[in-house]
Order: C-alpha cells, then sequence, then structure tokens
C-alpha cells in the first residue's frame, strides 16, 4: 500500500487518479449533508405540526428569547462562512499562509458563536426556563409574562428550541474540531495546490452548518419578536 | 488434481492469506474482508434472534402462559424484533455479500472510502454490544416499536440504552449506504455504464437511497425518545402538551422504507442467481432496474398505513393505502420479469436456483398479503392481528432471509474458494421452504380469526394452529443450522471452485476464488450488458469446442 500511495502525493490506493478521489470525497460529503437535512428534519417537522397546534403558544415562546445575543451570532455565522470561503478559496490558489489565517478567524468566529450560545443557555437555565424535570416552573418564576393557558404551549417551544439549538451547536463544536485538525495538516504542509479536498469538503460542512442556523434564528427567535408582553 | 490444487494455492496470494494474524482482520481496510466480519457479527445476532424465537414458539404451544410469565414473554419478543430487524435484517445482505460484491462487480479495487468501511463495522459493534448489556441487563418490552407512552413512561425496562444503541448502529447503516452510492458513481470500471451495471448493483444503489435518507429520521426519533425519557420533556407525552403519534409517524417514516432495506438487496440477489441459473439475460433488464428505484421512492410515502387505526385522518388513510397499493406495481414488474426470465431458459436447479423458486413463491404470498392490509377496511380487521405477523415473516424471512441465503450459496465459492456439497444445500433449501410454510401459513389463518399478536396465552380454539405453527418453526431451525455445518465443512473438505463454478457473466467470476486482495490483477474494461452469456470466456470455449467437432 505504502509504494503506492508514494507515486502521487496524496492518492490513496484504490483511487485511480486524483480527480476520481476528489470527485468521490465531494459526493461522499453532500450525501452526508443530505442525512443531515433529514436529521434535523424530525426537528423541523416537529416545529411544524406544534406550531401548527400551538401557534399562540410559540409567539409567546419566542419572546423569551434573547433576539439580541440571537442576532449577533447570525452576523458572527455569516462572516464565519465567508472567512471559510476565503480558506478554500487560497487552498485552491495553493497559499498556505493564508489558508491558516482563515481558517484561524473562522475557528474563532464559531467559538464566539458558542461563547454566545452558552451565555444564553445560562441566563434561561438561570430563569427557570429549562423545559426538562420540572425545571420550567412559572409559578414560581413570575411565569414572563406568559398567560396561564399558554404555559404548556410555551413549555413545548421551549424544549423545541432546545433540542434543535442544542443539535446546532453540537455541530459547531464538531465544526471547531474539523477546523483545528485542519489548521494543524496546513501547517504541516500537507495541502498544495492539487490536494486541497479536505479543506473543501469541510468547507461544506461549515457552510451546511451556518445554513441551518440561518433557518433557526428566524423561526425561534422572531417569530414572536414583535409582541410587546411582559418579561424582559 | 491434488497437486495442482496446492501448487495454485501457494502460488498466488488471495486475500484470506494475504496476512493472518488477527491484527490484520481487525484493522483491515479490504472490503471482502469487512464482508466477513459482519458476517460474522450478524451470524451471532441472527442465532440470537432464533433463540428467542425458539422460545415464544414453544411459549405457544400451549394456550396457558405456562412457559414464561407476561413479563417475560414480552421482553423475549421484543427483542426477537430487535435482534432481527436492526442487527440481522438490516445489515445482512449490503454488509455482508454487498460489501465483498459490490467493488468486484464494477471492477474496482475498493469502495471508495475503505476506512469509513471500517469504521461502520466498529460502529455496529458498539450498537450490538450495547443491545447485548441491554440484554444481559434485562432487556426492554416495548415491542420493536417503542411506542411511546409506553416506552417513555411507564416501561420498566432499559428503553433508553437501547435506543441509544439503536442510535449508534444506525450510523453504521447510514455510512455503508453513504459508501455504496459513492462507489456506484465513481469507482466503476471503464466502460461500465450505468445499463450495463448487473441489478444487484441497482438494488443496492436504491437501497443506500433508503439508508441515507431514512435511517437519520429514525437516529433524531429514538434520540428524541432517549431525552423524553431520561429529561421528561414531553415531546411525546400528552400531559405535556405532546403527541404521541408524532412518534409513530416519525417512526414509521424509517421503519416503513427499513422494510425496503430489508427486501430490496434481496432482490438483487436474486436477479443475479436467476439470470445465472437460466442462462439468460433478466427479461426487461431497465424496467427491473427503475422498478428498485421506485419502490425506494414510493417506500417513502406510504408510512402511514401502518396507522390507519390511530388518530390520523380517514381523508390521509385513503391516500397512504392508495400508495401502498402503488408499491406492488413495481413489485409485480419483478416477479413477472423474473419469472419470464425463467421461461424456456436452461434452467439449472442448483442449491441458489432452489433459493430464488422459494424467493418467487413465498415473495408473491407475502407481497399479495401486504395488500390485504394497505385495504383501509380490511386492516381495522386484521390490525395487531397474527395476520399481520406472517404477512411481515413472508416479506422479512421469506423473501429477505431466502434471498440472503440464496445469495451466500451463491457466492461461497467466490468468498472462499471451495464448494458445499450440493447434495446437502438442496435438502436443507426445499426444508427451509417447507419448515417456513408450515411456520407462518397457519398464522394468516389464526390472525384472520383474531389471535392477536403479542399475546402469551390465547384460547383453546386456536391451539391446533399453534401447534403446527411450532412445529413448524421446529423444521425450519433444523434447515437453518445444516448450513453452518456443510459451509464449515467446505472450507476444509470442499472441492476448490475455480474462478467461475456456475459459468456466470459478472465480473466478481473473472477474478480468481477466493480473489488477489487487490481484486483484479488487471484493470477490467467492460464491453458489453450484464448477463451476456455468449460473451462468458468459459462457455465461449466450450461453444467454440463443440462447432470444431461439428
Amino acid at each position: 500500500m505504502a509504494e503506492h500511495a508514494t507515486h502521487i502525493e496524496g492518492l490513496a490506493h484504490h483511487f485511480v487518479s486524483m480527480e476520481q478521489q476528489k470527485e468521490a470525497g465531494m459526493i461522499g460529503m453532500w450525501l452526508f449533508l443530505v442525512t443531515e437535512v433529514m436529521f434535523f428534519g424530525g426537528l423541523f417537522l416537529a416545529y411544524t405540526i406544534y406550531r401548527t397546534i400551538y401557534p399562540e403558544g410559540f409567539l409567546y415562546g419566542s419572546h423569551l428569547l434573547n433576539v439580541t445575543l440571537g442576532g449577533t451570532n447570525t452576523v458572527v455565522l455569516i462572516v464565519s462562512s465567508l472567512t471559510m470561503a476565503m480558506g478554500v478559496y487560497y487552498s485552491q490558489k495553493g497559499e498556505p499562509k493564508k489558508v491558516m489565517g482563515f481558517l484561524t478567524l473562522t475557528l474563532i468566529l464559531g467559538l464566539v458563536f458558542l461563547v454566545i450560545k452558552y451565555f444564553e443557555y445560562a441566563s434561561k437555565i438561570h430563569d427557570k426556563l429549562f423545559p426538562a424535570m420540572g425545571w420550567y416552573n412559572p409559578e414560581t418564576t413570575g411565569a414572563h409574562g406568559v398567560p396561564l393557558n399558554l404555559q404548556q404551549p410555551v413549555r413545548v417551544f421551549l424544549w423545541i428550541y432546545f433540542l434543535m439549538t442544542g443539535l446546532h451547536a453540537v455541530h459547531m463544536i464538531v465544526g471547531a474540531g474539523i477546523l483545528i485538525t485542519l489548521i494543524l495538516m496546513t501547517r504541516k504542509g500537507k495541502f498544495t495546490k492539487n490536494y486541497n479536498s479536505p479543506v473543501e469538503i469541510s468547507g461544506l460542512y461549515w457552510h451546511f452548518v451556518d445554513i441551518v442556523w440561518i433557518f433557526l434564528f428566524p423561526l425561534l427567535y422572531l417569530t414572536g419578536y414583535h409582541l410587546s408582553v411582559g418579561g424582559h | 488434481m491434488a497437486s495442482e490444487g496446492i501448487i495454485r494455492s501457494e502460488g498466488r496470494k488471495n486475500y484470506l492469506n494475504a496476512a493472518t494474524t488477527v491484527k490484520s482482520w481487525l484493522l483491515t481496510l479490504d472490503h471482502k474482508r469487512i464482508g466477513l466480519l459482519y458476517l460474522f457479527a450478524i451470524s451471532f445476532f441472527f442465532a440470537l434472534g432464533g433463540i428467542y424465537a425458539t422460545l415464544i414458539r414453544l411459549e405457544l404451544v400451549t394456550p396457558e402462559g405456562d412457559l414464561l410469565t407476561p413479563e417475560m414473554y414480552n421482553r423475549v419478543f421484543t427483542m426477537h424484533g430487535v435482534t432481527m430487524i436492526f442487527f440481522f435484517l438490516i445489515p445482512s445482505i449490503p454488509a455482508v455479500l454487498g460489501n465483498f460484491c459490490l467493488p468486484l462487480m464494477l471492477g474496482a479495487k475498493d469502495v471508495a472510502f475503505p476506512k469509513l468501511n471500517l469504521m461502520s463495522w466498529y460502529v455496529f459493534m458498539i450498537g450490538g454490544s450495547m443491545m447485548l448489556y441491554t440484554m444481559l441487563s434485562g432487556g426492554i418490552d416495548t415491542g420493536w416499536t417503542f411506542y411511546p407512552p409506553y416506552s417513555s413512561i411507564y416501561s420498566n425496562s432499559q428503553v433508553t440504552i437501547a435506543g441509544v444503541s439503536i442510535f449508534i448502529t444506525g450510523f453504521s447503516s447510514i455510512l455503508t449506504g453513504l459508501n455504496f452510492m459513492v462507489t456506484i458513481h465513481t469507482m466503476r470500471a471503464p466502460g461500465l455504464t450505468w445499463f450495463r451495471l448487473p441489478l444487484f448493483v441497482w438494488a443496492h444503489y436504491a437501497t443506500s437511497l433508503i439508508m441515507v435518507l431514512g435511517t437519520p429520521v429514525i437516529a433524531i426519533t429514538v434520540l428524541a425518545l432517549a431525552f423524553e425519557r431520561t429529561l421528561q420533556i414531553g415531546i411525546f407525552d400528552p400531559k405535556l402538551g405532546g403527541d404521541p403519534v408524532l412518534f409513530q409517524h416519525m417512526f414509521w417514516f424509517y421503519s416503513h422504507p427499513a422494510v425496503y432495506i430489508m427486501i430490496l438487496p434481496s432482490m438483487g440477489v436474486i436477479s443475479e442467481l436467476i439470470a445465472t441459473m437460466t442462462r439468460k439475460r433478466i427479461f426487461g433488464y431497465n424496467f427491473v432496474a427503475f422498478s428498485s428505484l421506485a419502490i425506494a421512492v414510493f417506500g417513502f410515502l406510504v408510512w402511514g398505513h401502518h396507522m390507519f387505526t390511530t388518530s390520523q385522518s380517514m381523508y390521509t388513510g385513503m391516500v397512504f393505502s392508495l400508495i401502498s397499493y402503488a408499491v406492488a406495481i413495481p413489485s409485480a414488474i419483478k416477479t413477472f420479469n423474473w419469472t419470464a426470465t425463467i421461461y424456456k431458459g436452461s434452467v439449472s436447479f442448483d442449491t441458489p436456483m432452489i433459493y430464488a423458486l422459494a424467493f418467487l413463491g413465498l415473495f408473491t404470498i407475502g407481497g399479495m398479503t401486504g395488500l390485504f392490509l394497505a385495504a383501509l377496511g380490511l386492516d381495522v380487521h386484521l390490525q395487531d392481528t397474527y395476520f399481520v405477523v406472517a404477512h411481515f415473516h413472508y416479506v422479512m424471512v421469506g423473501s429477505a432471509v431466502i434471498g440472503f441465503l440464496g445469495g451466500l450459496h451463491y457466492w461461497w465459492p467466490k468468498i472462499t474458494g471451495r464448494m458445499y456439497s450440493e447434495a446437502l444445500g438442496r435438502i436443507s433449501a426445499i426444508i427451509i421452504f417447507v419448515g417456513f410454510n408450515l411456520t407462518f401459513f397457519p398464522q394468516f389463518v389464526l390472525g384472520q380469526l383474531g389471535m392477536p399478536r403479542r399475546y402469551h396465552a390465547y384460547v383453546p380454539e386456536y391451539q391446533v394452529l399453534h401447534v403446527l405453527s411450532s412445529a413448524g418453526a421446529s423444521i425450519l431451525a433444523i434447515g437453518f443450522i445444516l448450513p453452518v455445518f456443510y459451509l464449515a465443512w467446505s472450507l476444509m473438505y470442499g472441492e476448490k471452485a475455480g474462478a467461475n463454478p456456475w459459468m456466470a457473466a459478472g465480473l466478481e467470476w473473472q477474478t480468481p476464488s477466493p480473489p488477489p486482495t487487490e481484486n483484479f490483477t488487471y484493470q477490467p474494461v467492460v464491453t458489453h450488458e450484464p448477463y451476456e452469456f455468449e460473451q462468458v470466456p468459459e462457455i465461449k470455449q466450450a461453444r467454440e469446442a463443440e462447432l470444431l467437432r461439428a
């Protein structure tokens, strides 16, 4: 196996050419993203159904979220998509220093997102808005301005919020791990103009995770933004 | 002959003797070895599921629940279903025969992602070990369907860990499907266009499509169930505003197509067996190929037929009923085309062909009774009875397992380089066919008479049919145990197979048995359609010799 691998840098033994290897990697990642769409799709289905059953509960629930923090995170992620795209661009041009720079920038933006998310979660849990194991208790926390008849629907909204954003955050953490690996590989000089598909493929993943957030932000944060009820 | 065999086997390294250490097996990236790793794993789970089935059939010999307590019986039938479906049927043909044959059929050195392929096996083993742990620590009693609120609130069994185990095992299935799709897209030999692919490959493409699109949905569903049980978030709990029927929708969105994950690869196997054993091009190749895709696509639109007796609206039910009927069309296309292929073929009744013929009969019964259940009104009468049990066993055992065994016998010479005893092969195929029908045909009658499924005791009127069924099960067991012995025997004492013992037309038969690690010593180039038996070198030579003599 080793002697086959040496004749073209980065070509695995079972492929005939670099083109074939790259095509396989790209199709593989696109298919993986399809599975991710179906994975998140289950929760989007739950969102659709419960929002249809409890339209008002979703408005009030949405109003409990912090649009400023959510909005900031949206901007952070969109910018990180740009820096990722720049990283891929320079990897195709074969400029490892710039690749390193942009990937590091992407990583930092990803971590900023996660830190902001942490503070959001912390404040929700502090306000007893985490809807598990009887933690969500409107009676002891002043109900956050939610009318009595909507408290249960708001609870449904809250677990959807935590499940969807939580699953998204897990994907962000995985993405950060991938970026660290890529940065280390770039530093070792693994990528050349001819062999950069790991950067490109990881770029696809990163953009996908961003796009999921682009859907989550309006569906969760903006649905009840126009309401003027108690709470914050 | 003996000396020639020794020289041959010593002179040439193949994938089995290229390296012999345990490490070389456990860290192998060779798709053929990974296929064998799966074969050992799923054989173990099949035996385990078989033990549970034995307990069920023993309990049902008498009307009283005297062998197992009701709680124990619940656990036994649940573990039977979970083991057989998630740990045997779903990986069976794709992960064993698909892994072994696909790259060979494509003229490739390996699947597109060999490391991912090995990882799939480890993921499967982790999931499987967790399920074993679940069993050892008391098992689960929810039925393989895990319906809440029973599974989320009331059951005292190991639902959470079983759910996580299925979540993990699902990823093995997703990665295998993904690997196969990329392999079929990118690794075909020069000249091997889509319509020159063997139908086995088309069937696996359709199967992979379902694995890739469907499995993530069951993953998120069982994950939600695990959260529901541990954190009581109330997703499926009406007391907290949730909807238990949502679980059923999400569950069946995967679990109905999962039936096609089990049957489609089997249909692919049958296409190969029938073409080779009748020496004929499969009648209506394009129709058979596209009917695989049609089944995969329709399969995603019929899940509601499992829920005719729930709160699902009647009109939704009517649409689901109609689309369920539509699945019969591609299935019938396949069955008719196979039959037409056999017609006027030069049929040889070797073991694989006996399995193929058994498949044709049993699948027809299994498929047709599916239509009974897809009929809204009739289903109200038959829902949750033994009619359903008999129907899906005709499809899952009568078709999927028969296809697996047929395929295993067909490719055995390629996998091991040895022939098994043809006489024993035929006998055990016939024993399986007889035992199977005796086990499950009475269950159609039982169900029609009103015997509900999942009960450990019943009224005495049903006893005769239950005893027949249990008697059939013991015959079936003999049929399943026999191959273990004669196949193992063949490893040591079987006749050497040669590259192409069946005179088959596929690329996998154009390389030595067992194949070398890199599959082909040359780069195969494909110049004709599959199943063109005039192009098979061995047949060509025989023809030419005949012509010369004339």
